[in-house]
Parts: C-alpha cells; sequence; structure tokens
C-alpha cells in the first residue's frame, strides 16, 4: 500500500516539476495523435458528409463497411500495418516501420471510421432538415457540401475530439508498429505499459495523470460542446 | 430582356408515390399576372402540386411548359415551405444564403440583407440565430428569403399558419407589394378570410384532382356544391 502512496507522491512532483521526460513523451504523445486527427480530419468530415448527401447504389454496403471499420481492434490493425511496412512488406522500403510515422498511419486508420461514422450521423440529420430549401435553391452538391460542413460545424468538433480521444489513449496498434522506443517512438500509453511492467509506478503513474487530464479535457469539450448545440447557440 | 417566365401549362400532371396517385391527371395554364390561390381541404394534394410545379417533386407523368427553357426556369423561382427551414446561422446570414448559392458580389449582399432585414422589421435582430426567431418572425424571414433574390414566381405554401392577425397582416401586405412589382405568386391557404383578400383567381383541389377554377369573384358564386361547402367551412 505504501508502495503505491510512494508512487502516487512521486507522479504528482513529477508533473509539477515538470519533468523532461514525462514533457518529452506527452509532447510526442500530442505530436502522433494530433497529426493523425488533422488527416483523419481531412478525410473523414468531407467524406462523411458526402455519404449523407449523395445517393449510389452501394450506399449502404458503404456504411456497413464503415462501422465494421470502426470496430477494427487496434491490434490487428498495428499487426496489418506492421506487416505493410516490414522490411519484406510492400512499402518496406520507405523504411517507416518503428518510427512516428508508423503510429501516425497506424492512428489514422482507426480514427477515421470512427470521424466518418459520428460525421455521417450528425450530417445525416441536418442534411434531411436542409434538404427542400438547398434542393428548392438550385444548390449545387459542392455548395450543400459546403453548408452542411459549416452549419454543422459543432458536430463536427465532436466527431474529431471523439478520434482524438481515441487516438490518445490507443496502445495495442502504436506498440507494435512504434517499438516503444526511448526518444524516438515512445508516447504516454507505451510508456505506462513498459513503466508498470518494470515496475517504475511514478513515472507511470505521472504520465497516466496527463493521460486522464487530457481525456477529461476532450470530455469536457464534448460536454460543453453538445450544450451549446442543444440550448441553439451557434 | 429576359423572356416572360409565364405562362405555365401543365398537362396531365401525375405524381404518384408507392403505387398510389397523389395528385392529377390535372392541367390547367396559369396566366402571366396575377395571385392564384391552391385551396382545398387537408390531404387534398396541394403541397404536392406546388412542389411539382416548382420541381422539386419527382413527377410520374405529364409535362410543365414554361415560357423558357426548364434550367432557367428553376432559377427565376422561389418556394416557401409549409414549415420553413431555418439555416442554423444568424438572420442575416439566412438571407444572403440565396445570394451566396446564386454568387453575388459581397457588398451587394450585405446591402440588400439590410433593406430586407429592416422591410420585415427585424433589423434588430440580424445577427441573432435564425432558428430562435418566433413562428412568425420565421415565416417572413422565410419569405423575405425566398424574395431576394428577385424571383419573378412566388410559391408559398400557407405562409401564415398559426399566425396572429398583425403578423398576417403583414405578410399579406409583402405579398401584395410582391404582386404589384410584377412577381407572380402562386399560394396556398386555409384561411378563408386571406383566400378572399388575396386572390385574384383560384384553383380547388379536392382529392388530387383540380375540381374548379375561377377568377376570384366565383369564390362568392361557386359553381359546384363541394366549393360551396369548402368555404362555408364544412366537412369534405
Ligand atoms: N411521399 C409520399 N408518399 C406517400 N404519400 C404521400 C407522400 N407525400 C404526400 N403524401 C400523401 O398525399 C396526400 C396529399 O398530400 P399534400 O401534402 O399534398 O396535401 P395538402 O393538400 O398539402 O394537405 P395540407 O392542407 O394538410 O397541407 C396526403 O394524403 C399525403 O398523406
Ligand atoms: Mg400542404
Amino acid at each position: 500500500m505504501t508502495e503505491i502512496w510512494d508512487g502516487v507522491r512521486a507522479a504528482f512532483w513529477l508533473v509539477v516539476q515538470l519533468d523532461a521526460d514525462l514533457i518529452d513523451i506527452t509532447l510526442r504523445s500530442l505530436h502522433v495523435s494530433l497529426t493523425a486527427l488533422v488527416i483523419a480530419c481531412v478525410i473523414a468530415l468531407p467524406a462523411g458528409t458526402w455519404l449523407a448527401v449523395r445517393r449510389f447504389r452501394f450506399r449502404r454496403a458503404a456504411i456497413a463497411t464503415l462501422n465494421a471499420f470502426m470496430g477494427l481492434p487496434p491490434v490487428v490493425v498495428g499487426l496489418i500495418v506492421y506487416l505493410l511496412l516490414s522490411r519484406n512488406g510492400p512499402f518496406g522500403v520507405l523504411g517507416l516501420l518503428f518510427t512516428p510515422t508508423a503510429m501516425i498511419i497506424a492512428q489514422v486508420i482507426i480514427i477515421t471510421p470512427l470521424i466518418m461514422s459520428i460525421t455521417h450521423q450528425a450530417m445525416r440529420e441536418l442534411w434531411a432538415e436542409y434538404h427542400d430549401l438547398l434542393i428548392s435553391l438550385n444548390t449545387t452538391r459542392t455548395q450543400r457540401i459546403r453548408t452542411l460542413l459549416w452549419d454543422g460545424r459543432r458536430a463536427l468538433l465532436t466527431a474529431a475530439l471523439a478520434g482524438f480521444g481515441r487516438a490518445i489513449g490507443e496502445v495495442g496498434a502504436i506498440i507494435i508498429v512504434g517499438g516503444n522506443i526511448d526518444q524516438v517512438t515512445r508516447v504516454l500509453t507505451t510508456a505506462i505499459a513498459l513503466e508498470t511492467s518494470k515496475g517504475d509506478f511514478a513515472l507511470a503513474l505521472g504520465l497516466g495523470f496527463v493521460l486522464i487530464g487530457l481525456s477529461l479535457m476532450v470530455n469536457y469539450l464534448t460536454h460543453s460542446l453538445s450544450q451549446t448545440e442543444r440550448s441553439g447557440r451557434w | 430582356m429576359v423572356d416572360n417566365l409565364l405562362p405555365l401549362r401543365v398537362d396531365d400532371l401525375v405524381v404518384s408515390r408507392r403505387g398510389k396517385r397523389l395528385l392529377g391527371p390535372v392541367s390547367h395554364t396559369f396566366a402571366p399576372q396575377g395571385l392564384t390561390l391552391v385551396i382545398g381541404p387537408n390531404g387534398a394534394g396541394k403541397t404536392t402540386f406546388l412542389k411539382a410545379l416548382h420541381g422539386i417533386e419527382r413527377i410520374s407523368g405529364g409535362t410543365l411548359t414554361w415560357n423558357t427553357p426548364p434550367e432557367d426556369a428553376r432559377q427565376r423561382q422561389s418556394y416557401v415551405f409549409q414549415s420553413p427551414t431555418m439555416l442554423r446561422r444568424s438572420v442575416r446570414d439566412n438571407l444572403a444564403y440565396p445570394l451566396w448559392v446564386a454568387g453575388v458580389d459581397k457588398a451587394l449582399i450585405r446591402t440588400r440583407c439590410d433593406r430586407w432585414g429592416a422591410r420585415i422589421n427585424l433589423s434588430d435582430a440580424m445577427d441573432r440565430p435564425a432558428p430562435l426567431l418566433s413562428g412568425g418572425e420565421r415565416q417572413k424571414l422565410a419569405i423575405a428569403r425566398a424574395l431576394i433574390s428577385d424571383p419573378d414566381v412566388l410559391f408559398l405554401d400557407e405562409p401564415c399558419a398559426n399566425l396572429d392577425g398583425q403578423a398576417t397582416a403583414d405578410i399579406e401586405r409583402m405579398l401584395t407589394e410582391t404582386q404589384a412589382t410584377g412577381t407572380r405568386v402562386i399560394m396556398t391557404s386555409h384561411n378563408l378570410g386571406q383566400i378572399r383578400r388575396l386572390a385574384t383567381d383560384f384553383l380547388f383541389v379536392l382529392s388530387g384532382h383540380i375540381h374548379e377554377v375561377g377568377p376570384a369573384a366565383q369564390l362568392h358564386t361557386p359553381a359546384t356544391p363541394e366549393l360551396a361547402a369548402f368555404l362555408q367551412g364544412d366537412l369534405l
């Protein structure tokens, strides 16, 4: 019991004193997850909106596939990306395995379907509301998508936050493709896994506090966004 | 000089959904001038008819012939829905929207929005979110948004449902002014007083068919017992 308390106290000091390792790892985590988030959003927001607006033959199948992809276990994604990037794999020549880039790729694959699915859901509702008016006004397809993206921007932010939450807390895929190399690919979650197995609870807990802090912030933002959405202050 | 949009000729127009015929066949010619009231009981097919005329309801048969090519005709009409959609934006941006769609210059958009905002007494509410407006204010905003692009034809589907006397009077004044500037108005209404005040001519729709057509004066001397009953407020 005392061991845990000592760990908590030490962790607290690491955070308060802005321990160099802790800062380094946190910044790398943010770098990887935010980069993945930006890339995923660039793909998922317009694609999810497009899926809501456009009727085509395989729409249902596309949505079913999307939902299936959303449920992909991260370790499996990690494994597949690993195989693709490994020296004998099709992209082996790029030498990306065990780099932050590999981790970003894995995270993009994990969060894009999630963001796209939330986007699609929200945009479908908005489109149902706007449909008649936008058709009546002779809007082009591009104008429709732009209108939905703009007027649904709060929902999109919520989708992005969900994606970020998933990315920053994810460990299964990035530990496989990143390798958890000190100073290179070690991020919050992989470091916690490692320090815990080594029995160094101080650093593990300190990193844990940071991670929890980030998650709380994301949840708080999501909550306040949905509040403003509901009260109609957009 | 642009071609006149009207007359609009409707020949054997039919709208069916899931094997059920909702409208038609109906045939009618809309003259170049006037304010036409499409009247009839709930579920008669008035909304279906208006939407089909505007070109946003898929038609299953028959033809619509405007005096200009269809694409051109489409650009020059506006439609106010039975329950108007407020974009989740400010009042100003709602007014500006059709002009943005049409690619109108920003400065011009601004002056036009100011003018129309003043016309519907919402000058002080320009920056408020449109979905928070009252029912009457929304209805006025929807009409202003439809008129801001200077359409040649304006369709309105029950623009005064659920509005009080003052709001109804405001909207009727706007519609009279609009018609005076040469815009062709085709609308539906359940308000018998309003029908008599506004109509220059009418179409009485019953169970998906045009049952009686005539100039406004005929509303005082209906030709069919069904219209007489409808105008007395009887159930059909
Ligand atoms: N997409 C649809 N599929 C099936 N039936 C429909 C569809 N749209 C409308 N209807 C039916 O067609 C009929 C005519 O509807 P419409 O909305 O045109 O009536 P209306 O005259 O405008 O009535 P109200 O006065 O209540 O507005 C109604 O019975 C309605 O239920
Ligand atoms: Mg109707």
